[in-house]
């Protein structure tokens, strides 16, 4: 093999990032829905055609899809292998949703497209796109309490829903028959094929550019530079073993709280991930798949050292041991509504505790780390149809070496915004008394954590029914290096003349009913504290304080200073 | 009235420099200079400026001022002790943003309110979203309000109401009472400067606008004294970040319109020149010292945005051209990354010490430092004492830090750093040009700034851009920018309705109100109009979503077939889908009134001078030194056609032209690069 000279594998490298972002955007700008089109809940990538292996991803793609892909991609190879699924031709796309294949939950539906050069497959394009609905049992599919994956929806194998580029209006129509408000899908379709005609178009420029061979032997150079690359930071480690552990509230079918026992060894110039030792499967939809769980540690690694060039050989010095037997390694028909939005960044949270004494400057104390999810949906007799709403929530940041955590910062796993209070109102049957910082919620220390979010809604329609699929209920997010943990995440309904109801799993509740005049509390968890709050400079007590997130007994009895 | 025999003067205040162009009416030429900026206070620069270009005010009949007052104010944090009283129970709104982090990667993010948490106040008042009051406004509670915000010596106010863009009634409300009980009148109601739902953004641009609005009107005041004190007794134009200008007297209500209206009078410039070219599309490529600003002008007009982000979490949702800014300048750092690759930013030396060649002690290798040893910089431009010296450094830096790494020779590694930086700015202005559509080989580059022409070529070939369009003052296009600009006001309101449900009525006399109380606004400032453009348009959407598309008008007066058949169209041209069976939701109605002032005639801009004596110097270009014909820009007269190397100085830039690469001079003194391509 001839050597590539490292400018041409700078350019090269940029160029393959280039193709994906690219994809990325034209998903996004032409999706009807807008969770992809505001929200980026999406990813792009190529993979390759031998093992499915990660050879570029979207930098703006949602960082819980990092590993995904590469998974599923890379079943698919295997099936057809195996006869078990058909031999693409140019111009098919498949369809997949299948948790157990490589997915994260049913709403997750994956796009993948042989992309051929001289007859032969050169690579995989593929993508993922979060569909607004996925039939099953609770409209927008996060179920607090599904016992099997058939009750949380619809489930594809790969099939091809693109024949020779056309698009198989039967299987679309199987597809139509059983999702919700289907009419809108075919502008989320459109856009998820179209994504990935611009990046088999792209694709087709650089080759031209630079010729295969030069290509072909620049991915393989990528993939050693970027595994180097993990490995020069992993480096900054050093051996030994490192341990941790975070908590799942419950499944939302047995009130116990699921731990996740994080082992990583630093051995030579590679990080082994054990967490064989985690709690048993969940009946709940708690479970996590494998690809979810592996594609947890990958994200949380890249928010340790973003600097990371997202390609497989950046995960190769990372050795995830399958947690076999676990609730982190789910296999048919385990429920994994919960995995994508909440496992997922309990998992996060362990690679973080784990590595934070040995990596003060690069890792924060624990973030939020919910998504908040908090459907509503029912008849609105104000509108006369049918309406379903989500309200995502962020979360307190951790502290860090630099600076406090950030109040109601975005998922762990997550890119998206929140839509404002005045568009909610606009299109659902609700009113918002406030939308505040949580108080209290922060964590304390040196740099003390971000705020949670405190928001109170009214119900304006004559009934709904809602549901609760959030985390960090039972603990707080953890503080570090002797800092105080964050506020815990807090559900409360209010109703006229009765006692507040609180959910008995705290975080997690499903087909609640609700009547007009009814009232929602969501208070989301802070952010856990950095470092000795005995140490915290005196001038950002006082400023608390004059903010009105701390008051004088508060600063004595957590920071011991007397501030008058 | 001021026509366009009367004299006049466009300054634009930047980052390092004041550039001044003056027209003079008689002889048809122009004047220029350019000072060092007062970053204090800029009206000093501005009257520096004007004392070296020799300029005799009391014979002006118009100055048009460009300044970065606002901008710079926001970016420091040096903004107006700002009060804000909002709806109770939603005072942090805008430090709770929208569930954000600044970075998709990396958990370590700071941010600050503009304004802190005690400055919030909340007050009993609330409105649906359909203008209904549900709560009346609590009046003794707002003036209990009032009275701490005078103990807490506050500048100025922001009303924020919810749902104000549906009925404005407790914001006026609010506001009248604070007027009669508040000594100045800082006063700003949300809806006023943007009448458009999302509570965040709205709240985030009413609080720029009060927080900087006392600051740009004391230096308004203040430049005003200071021009009147040496003979100027006219009309000053400010340039508002829509690329249009509006009067002094006004400039300061909306003081948020002036924020970020450095780069849009660049856009204004390169449209106006490459218009008088017949060239219609280009994309405007602006390289400074720390970033690099791009925007896409179609069919001679300029991309106009209203959801601009000045930095994290700080929107300012006014009409502002769209300009991008890359983390890519000449100050730009290149290092070898952990993977062994070479990267080219996004660390920068910034103007302190700045590049290694600019001898201030700068000890990392940068961009401009790769041009200066490629010979491409030219060394005399730098006021460089100890010449041999700093090449040196230049060297000694750039071999232990990059070049040994890469096993290259110092040339070689120079070569390198500009490639890496050219793709990475050509990726970067595909991401511009695709996010609103379009294919960048569609178009010219139109390079400008102190940077840009030095990259241009490189650039373009990168891009598959087939031409490259060099005006006559690439460093001095900004001021130029505030010469030719239109006046200009927009206007906006929510109306989030289906359009079934319209009152098509309403519709049409909003319409026409705001193009009425554009052109009467306009009206009112002293400077001639030849005609007025009107541009009406609606956002909207498919129920359920929630982004937007612009859908033109003809008129004030569409009816609800034709705006149904254009937004059909309009959503099929960008989303290659028909959506037939989902409702139609009208969301924004918009109006633009451009006063367009009479042309200028721009073929004096180079003061052209005969000179058969050429120059040469070893300039390196893939790989090999080349001997490289070097000129200056007032030699090269019209018509002038060459193939390159060549070099081109002028007092504000290098122009850089590549072997092989073609170029000639067209009518107006411009430069168009033709680009090679095997």
């Amino acid at each position: 093999m001839i050597k590539v000279d490292k400018i041409t594998l700078g350019v090269i490298q940029a160029g393959l990032q280039q193709v994906c972002d690219e994809m990325d955007l034209s998903f996004s700008r032409s999706a009807f829905s807008p969770v992809i089109s505001e929200a980026n809940d999406r990813s792009n990538g190529i993979y390759s055609a031998i093992n499915g292996s990660l050879i570029s991803q979207g930098y703006n793609g949602l960082p819980v899809f990092v590993g995904t892909m590469e998974y599923s991609t890379s079943e698919i190879i295997r099936l057809i292998k195996e006869e078990k699924v058909e031999k693409p031709y140019p111009g098919d796309i498949y369809i997949v949703n299948d948790p157990y294949l490589g997915g994260t939950h049913l709403m997750d539906v994956r796009f993948a497209k042989p992309y051929f050069r001289n007859n032969k497959i050169c690579f995989w394009l593929s993508n993922t796109g979060h569909w607004p609905d996925i039939g099953g049992s609770v409209p927008g599919g996060f179920s607090a309490s599904a016992n099997s994956v058939e009750q949380e929806g619809l489930r594809l194998p790969p099939v091809k829903l693109f024949k020779k580029g056309i698009l198989d209006k039967e299987i679309y129509s199987i597809i139509c028959s059983n999702i919700r408000i289907s009419e809108q899908r075919i502008g989320d379709v459109k856009a998820q094929e179209a994504a990935l005609l611009v990046g088999e178009e792209r694709l087709n420029h650089l080759f031209n550019k630079f010729g295969d061979k030069l290509i072909h032997n620049s991915i393989e150079e990528l993939r050693k530079s970027g595994s180097n690359q993990m490995k020069s930071f992993i480096n900054q480690i050093p051996n030994g073993i490192y341990k941790s552990k975070a908590y799942v509230d419950s499944d939302g079918i047995k009130n116990v709280p699921l731990e996740i026992n994080l082992e990583v060894k630093k051995q030579k110039d590679k990080l082994i991930f054990d967490l064989s030792k985690s709690s048993l499967p969940c009946i709940g939809p708690m479970n996590s798949v494998f690809a979810t769980t592996k594609s947890s540690i990958y994200l949380a690694m890249r928010h340790i050292f973003p600097e990371v060039a997202i390609n497989g050989g950046a995960f190769e010095p990372l050795e995830i041991r399958r947690p076999s037997g676990t609730f982190l390694d789910a296999v048919y028909p385990r429920p994994v509504s919960g995995c994508a939005a909440e496992v997922s960044q309990r998992i996060a949270e362990a690679v973080f505790l784990a590595f934070v004494n040995v990596l003060k400057h690069r890792i924060t104390a624990a973030p939020a780390g919910t998504s908040g999810n908090f459907a509503l949906g029912g008849f609105n007799d104000l509108k006369d149809g049918n309406f379903v709403m989500y309200q995502l929530s962020g979360g307190g940041y951790g502290g860090n070496s630099l600076n406090d955590g950030i109040s109601n910062g975005c998922s762990t796993i997550g890119i998206s915004k929140a839509p404002p209070v005045e568009i909610m109102e606009q299109k659902f049957p609700v009113l918002y008394n406030h939308y505040s910082i949580h108080d209290k919620s922060s964590g304390a220390g040196e740099f003390r954590g971000g705020f949670g979010l405190d928001y109170e809604i009214e119900i304006l329609c004559k009934e709904a029914t809602a549901s609760f699929v959030m985390d960090h209920g039972r603990f707080g997010p953890p503080g570090v290096l002797g800092g105080t943990d964050g506020g815990k995440n807090k559900v409360k309904i209010k109703r006229k003349n009765k006692k507040d109801y609180v959910p008995e799993h705290l975080s997690k509740e499903q087909d609640l009913r609700l009547k007009k005049g009814d009232k929602v509390q969501i208070q989301t968890p802070g952010g856990g504290g950095f470092g000795n709050p005995k140490k915290r400079k005196k001038h950002l007590i006082i400023n608390d304080i004059l903010e009105e997130k701390l008051s004088r007994k508060d600063a004595l009895k957590i920071y011991g200073k007397k501030i008058i | 009235m001021v026509q366009i025999k009367d004299n006049l003067v466009g300054i634009d205040v930047g980052g390092t420099f004041t550039d001044l162009i003056c027209f003079d009416s008689k002889s048809k030429s122009y004047n220029f200079t350019k000072v060092f900026t007062s970053a204090k206070n800029q009206s000093q620069g501005v009257l520096n400026a004007i004392d070296k270009a020799s300029i005799n005010l009391k014979k002006q009949d118009l100055i048009i001022h460009g300044t970065t007052t606002t901008t710079n104010a926001l970016l420091e944090r040096k903004i107006s002790k700002t009060a804000l009283i909002t709806t109770k129970g939603f005072r942090d709104v805008l430090e709770l943003g929208r569930r954000t982090r600044p970075f998709p990667y990396g958990l370590i993010a700071d941010f600050k309110p503009l304004i802190p948490r005690n400055l919030r106040f909340e007050v009993e008042e609330r409105i649906d979203f359909q203008g209904n009051v549900l709560k009346k406004l609590n009046e003794s509670e707002l003036l209990k309000i009032l009275k701490k915000i005078k103990e807490l010596n506050c500048d100025s106010i922001v009303i924020h109401f919810l749902h104000s863009y549906a009925n404005s009634y407790h914001e006026v409300k609010a506001k009248n009472l604070i007027l009669k009980n508040w000594p100045n009148k800082y006063i700003t109601a949300g809806h006023e400067i943007l009448s458009e739902s999302r509570e965040f953004e709205r709240g985030v641009t009413a609080s720029i606008n009060a927080s900087v609005q006392p600051i740009l009107e004391n230096y308004i005041y203040d430049l005003q004294q200071r021009l009147k004190s040496n003979g100027y007794k006219k009309e000053l134009l400010v340039m508002n970040g829509n690329g249009g200008t509006v009067s002094s007297k006004i400039v300061s209500k909306e003081a948020a319109k002036t924020v970020m209206s450095g780069p849009a009078s660049g856009v204004i410039a390169a449209t106006y020149v490459s218009k008088l070219s017949k060239v219609k599309n280009i994309i405007t490529y602006d390289m400074g010292g720390t970033s690099t600003d791009v925007s896409l002008v179609v069919n001679n007009k300029p991309a106009v945005s209203s959801e601009t982000e000045i930095e994290y979490s700080m929107p300012v949702h006014v009409p502002m051209v769209d300009v991008r800014t890359i983390g890519a300048g000449g100050g730009s750092i290149a290092k070898i990354n952990e993977a062994g690759l070479l990267e080219v930013g996004p660390e920068s030396s910034g103007s302190d010490p700045g590049p290694i060649c600019y001898g201030n002690g700068g000890k990392n290798p940068t961009i401009s430092d790769a041009n200066f040893l490629l010979g491409r910089l030219n060394p005399k431009s730098l006021n460089i004492k100890e010449n041999d010296k700093i090449k040196e450094d230049t060297e000694l830096i750039l071999k232990n830090k990059i070049s040994v790494k890469l096993k290259l020779n110092n040339y070689q590694s120079a070569e390198a750093i500009l490639k890496i930086a050219n793709n990475k700015m050509a990726n970067a202005i595909r991401m511009v040009s695709i996010s609103v559509g379009e294919d960048p080989r569609e178009f010219s580059l139109f390079s400008f700034g102190g940077a840009g022409p030095m990259h241009a070529c490189e650039l373009a070939r990168e891009l598959d851009i087939p031409k490259v369009f060099i005006p006559a003052r690439p460093g001095l296009t900004n001021a130029l920018g505030c010469l030719v600009a239109d006046l200009r006001q927009d206007f906006t309101q929510t109306l989030n309705t289906s359009l079934e449900e319209t009152n098509i009525k309403n519709l049409h006399s909003i319409l026409e109100k705001f193009r009425s109380d554009g052109v009467s606004l306009i009206k009112k400032q002293k400077v001639e109009i030849e005609k007025f453009y009107i541009e009406f348009s609606l956002d909207m959407q498919f129920l359920g979503q929630t982004h937007i598309i612009k859908i033109p008008l003809k008129d004030a007066k569409p009816s609800k077939n034709f705006i149904n058949k254009e937004f059909e169209n309009v959503y099929f041209k960008r989303f290659k889908v028909k959506l037939e069976k989902i409702l139609p939701v009208i969301v924004n109605i918009n109006v633009s009134v451009i006063g367009k002032r009479k042309e200028l005639d721009l073929k004096k801009l180079i003061n052209f001078t005969k000179s058969e004596k050429i120059s040469y110097r070893k300039v390196y270009f893939n790989g090999k030194w080349h001997k490289t014909p070097t000129y200056l820009r007032e030699n090269l007269f019209p018509k002038f056609k060459k193939t390159g190397p060549a070099i081109i100085e002028q007092l504000d830039t290098t122009i850089v032209i590549h072997p092989k690469d073609n170029f000639f001079v067209d009518d107006f003194g411009n430069i168009i690069i033709e680009i090679y391509n095997d």
